[in-house]
């Protein structure tokens, strides 16, 4: 029986084990599926990781190995080329591999960090042929940055999140053109610094409230149209451009991948699409954390290292200490916001404050974060800006919660 | 010389070529693409119809309820996914009740067993999502759901395996008719045969015109399609239709034997190669089903596709001696699938009609089995793994499809050459993330086993390579 | 006055620069700096990947070990694409020690054993 199992070698597992060692764990085991540690990080050639953590920019292969190396000078197992089957609600991890064959773990405690998958051409269901070149903008990376290979000369990408952003690069700068970013939202779904540096810098339009409205080509793809949308997101008929080109990338959205998560009889939130989590990361299965985008989608991996710390070493108090106390309080969603992790607190397991990270639902100038207990307000935080590309995060000191029930409530204030 | 020449490998095909591999002939069987069941086969609403449909006394009527029953036997015999969930048709007025007292007539004459008219309460009774607004239904037990590309390559291989003879990337061009038998001239070489069968699918009247008068034209009908995440599987328990009209049996509602949903088609005239979806089409196929079932959550789509189907405007299909030693077996729409084995069968009949002696192979083997890991017990999976490691290894992660199922396929008697050959042999690729994982990692096995470039590899047809170029020039030599 | 968006960390800084170079909007002093430079002389950190033989994988992800000027970022990846490496390399090792005459070295930026 091991003390902690953690699903997952990524940014996310790999934080979470190192703080559980720290915190006193001495029988961990890490299974990833991959051949290496490091997850997604791997095919993240690009740099811009770390300014938060280690304060110094880092490519995502710099920024896993600075944690492999953290995580080789502990006694924490590793095994690779593993996949883990299923999670049951009482700690049994069927997990599989070539190595070790089929085997049955027991944990006391489980970090699930399985991370996120793309959304694909299915998803959003976009009408045309079915040739090659409509790929995911992740697949797309794997390609170029791992196994040498550009996927198309001639790019349309849609949707504008970061690896969209980050691949329109990438793929001009392997010799590709790329002719077009096409977002149907009126604003960028990734980071700002990335419209400047990966679109901006070599010229590529971006054209917001836009999208694809059809593939063609029978073989390969031959062209894409893109139109414009009106407010509800329907295409405007007349607006339609063709590009000439041989491939079509979609980075149109991330997904938690809770498959595993469900089948362990862990409650999920529809609008993150991960766990629900309390304030340490713990579900609500007694002993099952979960960390990183698994939990809900990330725009930067410091924050996920950050998060995945408090959720090792909360799986760490859980096994030494036992479970954590209290009455839980409610995180509702008011005005603006999106959703909250974590969605629920309990103050008795609060030393000071907590974090409360949220994503806004449009885009907001000058404005407050005002967090209340019915009409009673509690703290307010100002911003600058606000964008659903840019998560956002607020202390609550739990002082603050004393005399609180039931639940509180986030909202933006636009001023 | 060779006995019988089939052009095309869909799922008629197939189930020819099946059939007579049981006699002692030489049997060769050419088909245009890289791989088998690639044309109205893979893209259908993969439904075992029971048999109402089809006017009594018609060659459809017999062939559907003789294909439904011999369908089943087989997909045991060759581990086909089958699953027997029955079918309603929905009524939403009194005149659709009058259509399905009507069906059901015809279904009784057909010989369909078990049909049963019931109210709006008791079809909800039996599946609860569906609407308050139906007023009756008709349930008919012995309909049910298959794998349609693995139901056609299980026929293929095992008539591979029997001794006929599969030619892929082999296109006819012409046909003439020699003292005895045919000249089969294809793109890559001429075949003398006694004996020519017609599956050429959506192009079975091209090929019928190269050996007679010209007498039928394929009107091909597009039908579009969403496959939902395997959450909204259970949605419904049974295939769900609602009333057939001249334009086709409607839109559906069902479950995929893979536990997904399928919904669709709807019916547009378009070109017979024509597989793209279509804004209104997709809007149409929506909107009509949630009358059906209000509750499907089109969130959860994970894949559109689009199918043809091979109508003639006729009310059978056209299947018959169309020259001397020349079958067709043409204008197979709906429900070609279900009659698939049926029509099979019926091509031995037309042959030995026209002189083919049929001695029957004291070898032949009716058996397939493949390992499906995800299937499998812990016990079982535990033992697989440890006599192959490759077992181990998940490629797929939404289907849990292993390395070691991957390579199994690559060995079976008709290899795939492609991803999507790949997908429609071990299901790696077919959930929720469509291949954005898998693919790269399956691309790398195909390219390590068949040893060729990364770049050589399809996605599925001859021409749909994945890759363009290497960075940096290409890779290094050392 | 010239509006800047600065790249230099996540924030995303909305900037404005006047004909003086002063710089308004910054959160911090990495910003202002970016802003003169980028209106002076714009400079990249390029990341690319260069051939590796004996490795697990093809490509061995490698980046400029600073910013570069932004207009030899193209002659840049033309260096970076003429190199091949055996492994086993370690994070931080000198793929090129000054390219393109920038003065900057290439450095491998995973370990490939």
């Amino acid at each position: 029986m091991y003390e902690l199992i953690v699903v997952g070698g990524g940014p996310a597992g790999l934080a979470a084990a190192c703080a559980a060692w720290e915190n006193g764990l001495r029988s961990i085991l890490i299974v990833e599926r991959d051949r290496d540690l490091g997850g997604i990080l791997n095919q993240c050639i690009h740099n811009g990781f770390g300014l938060t953590w280690f304060k110094e920019e880092l490519t995502g292969p710099e920024y896993a190995h600075r944690f492999i190396e953290m995580l080789s000078k502990t006694g924490v197992e590793v095994r690779t080329d593993t996949m883990v089957l299923d999670v049951t609600p009482d700690l049994q991890v069927h997990m599989t591999g070539p190595a070790a064959g089929y085997k049955i773990e027991r944990a006391k405690s489980v970090i699930l960090a399985m991370g996120c998958r793309e959304r694909t051409r299915g998803a959003i269901g976009i009408p045309g042929t079915r040739p090659a070149g409509v790929y995911t903008a992740g697949a797309a990376q794997r390609y170029v940055n791992v196994e040498g290979w550009l996927p198309g000369k001639r790019v349309v990408i849609l949707g504008s999140g970061d690896i969209g952003l980050i691949m329109a690069r990438r793929m001009t700068l392997e010799g590709a053109k790329v002719l077009a970013c096409v977002e149907v939202m009126p604003y960028s779904g990734g980071l700002t610094r990335n419209i400047v540096q990966c679109l901006q810098d070599f010229d590529i339009p971006l054209y917001l409230s836009h999208t694809v409205t059809e593939i063609r080509g029978r073989d390969r793809v031959e062209q894409v149209v893109v139109s414009a949308v009106d407010e509800g997101r329907r295409p405007v008929p007349g607006t339609e451009m063709v590009f000439d080109c041989d491939t079509l990338l979609l980075s149109v959205g991330l997904i938690p991948e809770n498959e595993l998560t469900g089948r362990a009889g862990v409650e999920l939130d529809p609008r993150t699409k991960g766990a629900v989590v309390y304030e340490n990361m713990e579900t609500s299965v007694p002993g099952i954390f979960t960390c990183g985008n698994v939990t809900h989608v990330h725009d930067l991996v410091d924050f996920v290292s950050a998060e995945s710390q408090r959720a090792g070493a909360a799986a760490a108090n859980y096994v030494l200490r036992g479970p954590a106390a209290g009455e839980s309080v409610a995180l509702k969603n008011g005005f603006g916001v999106s959703y909250t992790v974590p969605q629920r607190v309990r103050p008795q397991n609060v030393e000071k404050s907590f974090n409360v990270f949220f994503r806004v639902n449009r885009i907001f100038g000058k404005s407050e974060i005002v967090v209340r207990a019915g009409e009673r307000e509690l703290c307010r935080f100002k911003r600058d800006r606000l964008a659903p590309g840019e998560m956002e995060n607020i202390a609550v000191p739990v002082k603050l919660l004393e005399g609180v029930a039931g639940e509180i409530t986030v909202e933006i204030r636009e001023v | 010389m060779t006995d019988v020449v089939i052009i095309g490998c869909g799922v008629i095909g197939a189930a020819a070529a099946m059939e007579l591999s049981r006699y002692k002939l030489d049997i060769v069987i050419v088909e245009r693409e890289n791989d088998v069941a690639v044309g109205t086969t893979k893209a259908n609403s993969a439904i075992l119809h029971a048999g109402y449909d089809p006017k009594p006394g018609t060659l459809m009527a017999r062939l559907n309820v003789r294909g439904s029953q011999l369908a089943r036997e087989y997909c045991a015999a060759l581990d086909v996914p089958y699953r027997q969930c029955g079918s309603m048709v929905l009524a939403f007025s009194e005149k659709e009740t009058g259509t399905l007292r009507e069906l059901l007539d015809r279904g009784v004459k057909n010989g369909v067993p078990g049909l049963e008219l019931l109210s709006g309460d008791e079809a909800r009774v039996r599946e609860p999502e569906l609407a308050d607004t139906v007023a009756a239904a008709l349930w008919a037990p012995t309909a049910a759901i298959v794998s349609p590309w693995e139901l056609c390559l299980a026929f293929a291989e095992t008539a591979v395996k029997n001794g006929a003879e599969l030619r892929r990337n082999t296109a006819v061009t012409g046909l003439e008719k020699r003292k005895q038998g045919w000249l089969v001239r294809t793109n890559a070489g001429d075949i003398e045969t006694r004996y020519v069968i017609n599956a050429a699918g959506v192009d079975s009247d091209a090929v019928h015109d190269m050996a007679a008068p010209h007498s039928f034209d394929i009107k091909p009908s597009r039908g579009e399609y969403y496959l939902l995440d395997k959450a909204e599987g259970t949605r419904v328990n049974t295939v769900v239709f609602q009333c057939p009209s001249e334009r086709g049996k409607g839109v559906l509602v069902s479950p995929t034997v893979h536990g997904n949903l399928i919904v669709g088609p709807n019916a547009e005239g378009s070109d017979r190669h024509d597989l793209a979806t279509t804004a209104q089409g997709l809007d149409f196929v929506r909107e009509t089903a949630k009358r059906s079932v209000p509750k499907v959550d089109f969130s959860k789509s994970i894949r559109n596709f689009a199918g043809v189907r091979a109508n003639t405007g006729r009310d059978d299909f056209l299947i018959g001696v169309a020259a001397p030693g020349f079958v067709d077996l043409a204008g197979i729409c709906s429900p070609g699938l279900t009659s698939a084995p049926a029509i099979g069968e019926y091509a031995v009949e037309l042959l030995a009609g026209e002189g083919l002696e049929l001695n029957k192979k004291e070898s032949f083997l009716l058996r397939r089995r493949r390992i499906r890991f995800q299937e499998l017990s812990e016990a079982e999976r535990q033992a697989l793994v440890e006599r192959d490691p490759a077992y181990g290894r998940v490629i797929c992660r939404c289907e849990t499809v292993t390395e070691g199922e991957i390579l199994a396929c690559l060995r079976t008697p008709i290899p795939p050459v492609s991803v999507d050959g790949v997908k429609r042999r071990v299901n790696a690729g077919m959930g929720r993330c469509q291949g954005g994982f898998c693919a790269p990692r399956v691309v790398e096995i195909l390219s390590r086993e068949l040893k060729v470039s990364p770049g050589e590899i399809v996605k599925d047809r001859a021409g749909m390579n994945i890759l363009v170029e290497e960075t940096k020039g290409g890779r290094a030599d050392v | 006055m010239r509006e800047l968006i600065c790249i230099v960390c996540p924030r995303g800084c909305h900037m404005q620069v006047d004909d003086g170079l002063n710089v308004t909007g910054n959160f911090c002093p990495r910003g202002a700096a970016y802003a003169k430079a980028e209106l002076t002389h714009p400079t990249r950190v390029v990341t690319s990947t260069v051939r590796i033989t004996g490795a697990s994988y093809p490509r061995c992800p490698v980046k400029t070990a600073a910013p570069v000027p932004k207009e030899k970022v193209f002659d840049v990846m033309e260096a970076i694409g003429r190199v091949t490496l055996s492994a086993p390399v370690k994070v931080g090792q000198t793929v090129i020690g000054d390219v393109c005459g920038t003065g900057v070295a290439v450095v491998a930026a995973r370990e490939m054993p």
